[in-house]
């Protein structure tokens, strides 16, 4: 019995966890993506940078609180950098739309064209956060860095595995809950969310029924700077920031939104965990799992690892691969929010 | 054959008079260093090129092909390891054809049962208990491999052939893998077909890092033999000597004292060496780059190339018309990355070390990419002319930001801070060059400097 607990601890610690922490990250980023899909009608790849530079902004203003002594003691400081970091977002996501795509959209240009210009963008927007803060990797969370520490775990349990919680696995998950609970609501309640609806749905039939599109326009650049945001910064916290990693990002991202079905924000929401778990499930170890709950004549002698950790980022796109073969539309079939 | 119109005799002179310029503000080596990438970079634009502005096809994998191209180098002109062999070998070669088993039962699979629910239990029934028995074989080869003398080999090495074969070699390795990618992803639709082009060359890329037996991985292979001679060979060489000699003979007369001439005559040798080797370069990839070129504008011009167009223009009715488009667009996204694993071969050889962990994505796949769309998508021209135009911006960004900060921050103190944090982020200046190049050309000039020619025959 105690085998069998330390087994489901060893799990817990290792695999559940930090998967449901990753999976929340890429959910919310890939509900980005699939914002800009639905309404804008192309893949941007500019999403990752967006999310890096709401996660620059934040970082300053952590640096410049922090030097104020403003805190929230056992919290991370970048939480009330956070709102800052956000309305930076949602500006630089306007910008970026009335400069840039904007132009194309009047013009009714094919989608490949606005990925295009989505790459240049994301050049841009790469350029102006390099000049800014480098390319370091920066750490900057603060407060308490463990709810409970294993050794406790084990101490309070008397069990031989110990179970970790880093504050910013919490937070992650508290915010996650709470921003897609939000979206939802604000799609499925609201006047101006049923309008985002019938206007990815059939943007024609929306502009007959006196729907305004640039209004609508105007609101998926809101919420994808705060989703974009929000995401970018949670990862900074939850591993640390390194402006080179979220255009590395960009493609798991990518990857959760296709598994989901592009343009559906619930699949992208499940693509996301998908592909974590995944990614988790297939390069984790599990020796120590199996010496737990298999007697100790059938012990494995390897490290009973389907892949090694280095092919991580791979197996986010043999499992894309796979779904766009057996079924191209995704897990819930994509194209309308 | 060919005839070039006005504006396009004006991009060739432009092309040919940046490195001239360069040669004489920064001297002939940097001009000819950048010139050599130069035409690497156009021969990878027009592989790109030819699967985008000919048909339509989208190829985010560039990286990945390079990548096979650079594999190729090593395999090709590194020398075997035989105890390597030995110690692996026979089990890399079990594991090959139990691989190769195992794909065939999956194909006769898929054609023998009906039932879709069967065949999926089928496959994954097989492909499981396949994957585990390889692995038995494999995992044990490697590791007697990645053993032998892990600090200067560790791996299976190569043919130990001239590393120039290695082009032709490269062009197949690339294709092999793009005949697997375009087989299973080309039904797509474009922006899918980039991001999983873009999420397979990934996918190459980390199978090159981390597979230390076939290409050593992050450890790199260094030292691959070239195809052009040695400086240090050179410049013991009568026939190079006397060749400096003769060129530089008025300078050299002017110099009455003995050991003073032999002094000057020294540092020209060693110079000289260094640009006739870059030269030799030059040369070698100015050949391929006209062969290719030549054959692609053949391509482009014949009954294959209209059709080529056809299908990217209107694809339904090329269908209706009876051209098989799945076919077409297989063959032009193979034959595109073959164009490219040959520049990613010729890449290896120019630097002599084959480094995986050196291929990103924003270097080798978005920078080819800009370097299509700002030069002219479908015309041939316009793919150089990107290729130069960029990879030239691309190098000279530095000095160039370097100056501008240096003009607008003349009035502060040299210790501001300001400008101490400009002057160090100088290297990042050019990402922002690129992506302001690309919206601008995107914006104002979509079909590129030098667009594509309508043919109205």
């Amino acid at each position: 019995m105690i085998d069998f607990l330390n087994s489901v601890i060893v799990l817990l610690n290792f695999i559940i966890i930090p998967g449901i922490t990753y999976g929340s990250q890429l959910a919310i980023g890939a509900l980005g993506v699939t914002f800009v899909y639905a309404i804008l009608r192309f893949a941007n790849f500019a999403h990752g940078e967006i999310m890096s530079f709401g996660a620059m902004i934040t970082i300053l203003f952590t640096w410049f609180f922090q030097s104020q002594n403003i805190g929230l003691g056992i919290l991370p400081t970048a939480l009330i950098a956070l709102p800052i970091g956000i309305l930076a977002t949602i500006i630089l996501c306007i910008i970026s739309d009335k400069f840039v795509f904007q132009y194309y959209r009047y013009q009714k240009s094919v989608p490949v064209v606005l990925a295009m210009v989505s790459i240049g963008v994301m050049f841009v927007i790469n350029a102006i956060i390099r000049i800014i803060i480098g390319t370091e990797t920066i750490k900057f969370s603060d407060g308490q860095k463990f709810i409970m520490k294993a050794k406790q775990f084990k101490i309070m349990t008397g069990l031989n595995e110990g179970l970790a919680l880093k504050s910013s696995q919490v937070i992650t998950i508290l915010i996650t809950i709470a921003l897609l609970t939000f979206t939802f609501w604000f799609l499925q309640k609201t006047k101006t969310g049923k309008s985002m609806r019938a206007f990815s749905d059939n943007e024609d039939l929306a502009l007959l029924s006196g729907i305004n599109p640039d209004r609508v326009v105007f609101i998926t650049w809101v919420i994808v700077g705060v989703l974009a945001c929000v995401a970018g910064t949670l990862y900074g916290l939850d591993k640390s920031y390194k402006p080179i990693i979220y255009l590395n990002l960009v493609l798991p991202i990518f990857a959760s939104a296709i598994v989901g079905g592009i343009g559906s924000p619930f699949g992208a929401v499940v693509g996301g965990y998908v592909i974590a778990f995944s990614e988790i499930m297939v390069t984790y170890a599990y020796k120590k799992f199996f010496v737990y709950i298999l007697p100790s004549s059938l012990e494995p002698s390897g490290l009973v690892q389907l892949l090694s950790t280095d092919y991580k980022f791979a197996v986010s796109f043999s499992i894309l691969v796979i779904v766009l073969l057996i079924r191209p539309s995704g897990i819930f079939k994509g194209r309308v929010l | 054959m060919m005839k070039f119109e006005r504006y396009e005799w004006v991009a060739i002179a432009i092309m040919i008079s940046l490195f001239i310029f360069v040669g004489f503000i920064q001297g002939w080596s940097v001009s000819l260093v950048i010139l050599n990438m130069c035409i690497i970079s156009a021969i990878m634009t027009m592989g790109v090129n030819i699967s985008w502005g000919y048909a339509g096809v989208i190829n985010f994998g560039v990286m990945g092909f390079l990548a096979m191209g650079g594999l190729a180098a090593v395999i090709v002109s590194y020398p075997p390891i035989t105890e390597s062999w030995k110690a692996g070998g026979t089990g890399i070669g079990i594991s090959f054809i139990l691989l190769v088993i195992l794909v065939t039962a999956v194909m006769y699979i898929n054609k023998a049962v009906t039932d879709k629910r069967n065949r999926y239990i089928f496959n994954t029934i097989v492909i499981i208990f396949g994957i585990l028995v390889i692995r038995y074989f494999y995992l044990n080869a490697t590791e007697s491999i990645e053993d032998v003398n892990p600090a200067i080999a560790g791996f299976l090495g190569g043919l130990g052939l001239p590393i120039i074969f290695s082009w032709i070699v490269g062009g197949f390795f690339a294709a092999g893998v793009a005949f697997i990618i375009g087989k299973v992803a080309l039904g797509l639709r474009s922006d899918y077909l980039a991001i999983v082009t873009l999420g397979i060359s990934e996918i190459v890329v980390s199978v090159l890092k981390h597979e230390e037996w076939l290409s050593r991985g992050v450890k790199n292979v260094i030292g691959l033999k070239r195809p052009v001679p040695y400086e240090i060979n050179l410049q013991n060489t009568d026939w190079f000597i006397n060749l400096i000699t003769y060129l530089n003979s008025s300078k050299l007369n002017n110099i009455v004292d003995v050991s003073d001439r032999q002094q000057v005559l020294n540092n020209l040798i060693i110079d000289g060496s260094g640009i006739f080797v870059k030269l030799s370069y030059a040369v070698l990839f100015l050949t391929v780059m006209f062969i290719i070129f030549y054959f692609a504008n053949k391509a482009q011009l014949s009954p294959w190339g209209r059709m080529m167009r056809a299908i990217r223009d209107n694809e339904t009715a090329a269908n209706a018309m009876g051209k098989d488009v799945v076919k077409q667009h297989l063959i032009i996204f193979v034959i595109g990355a073959a164009i490219v694993g040959v520049a990613g071969a010729m890449l290896v050889t120019l630097d002599g070390l084959f480094t995986p962990s050196g291929y990103r994505p924003l270097r080798f796949t978005f920078i080819i990419w800009i370097m299509v769309i700002v030069g002219g998508s479908g015309n041939n021209l316009g793919a150089i002319f990107g290729g130069f135009v960029i990879w030239f911006s691309w190098i000279e960004a530095a000095p160039l930001t370097t100056f501008i900060i240096n003009q607008l921050t003349a009035g502060l103190e040299p210790t501001n801070a300001l400008k101490l944090h400009l002057l160090d982020s100088v290297p990042y200046f050019r990402y922002l060059f690129m992506g302001l190049i690309l919206l601008l050309i995107l914006r104002y000039r979509p079909k590129g400097i030098i667009p594509e020619k309508v043919r109205h025959s």
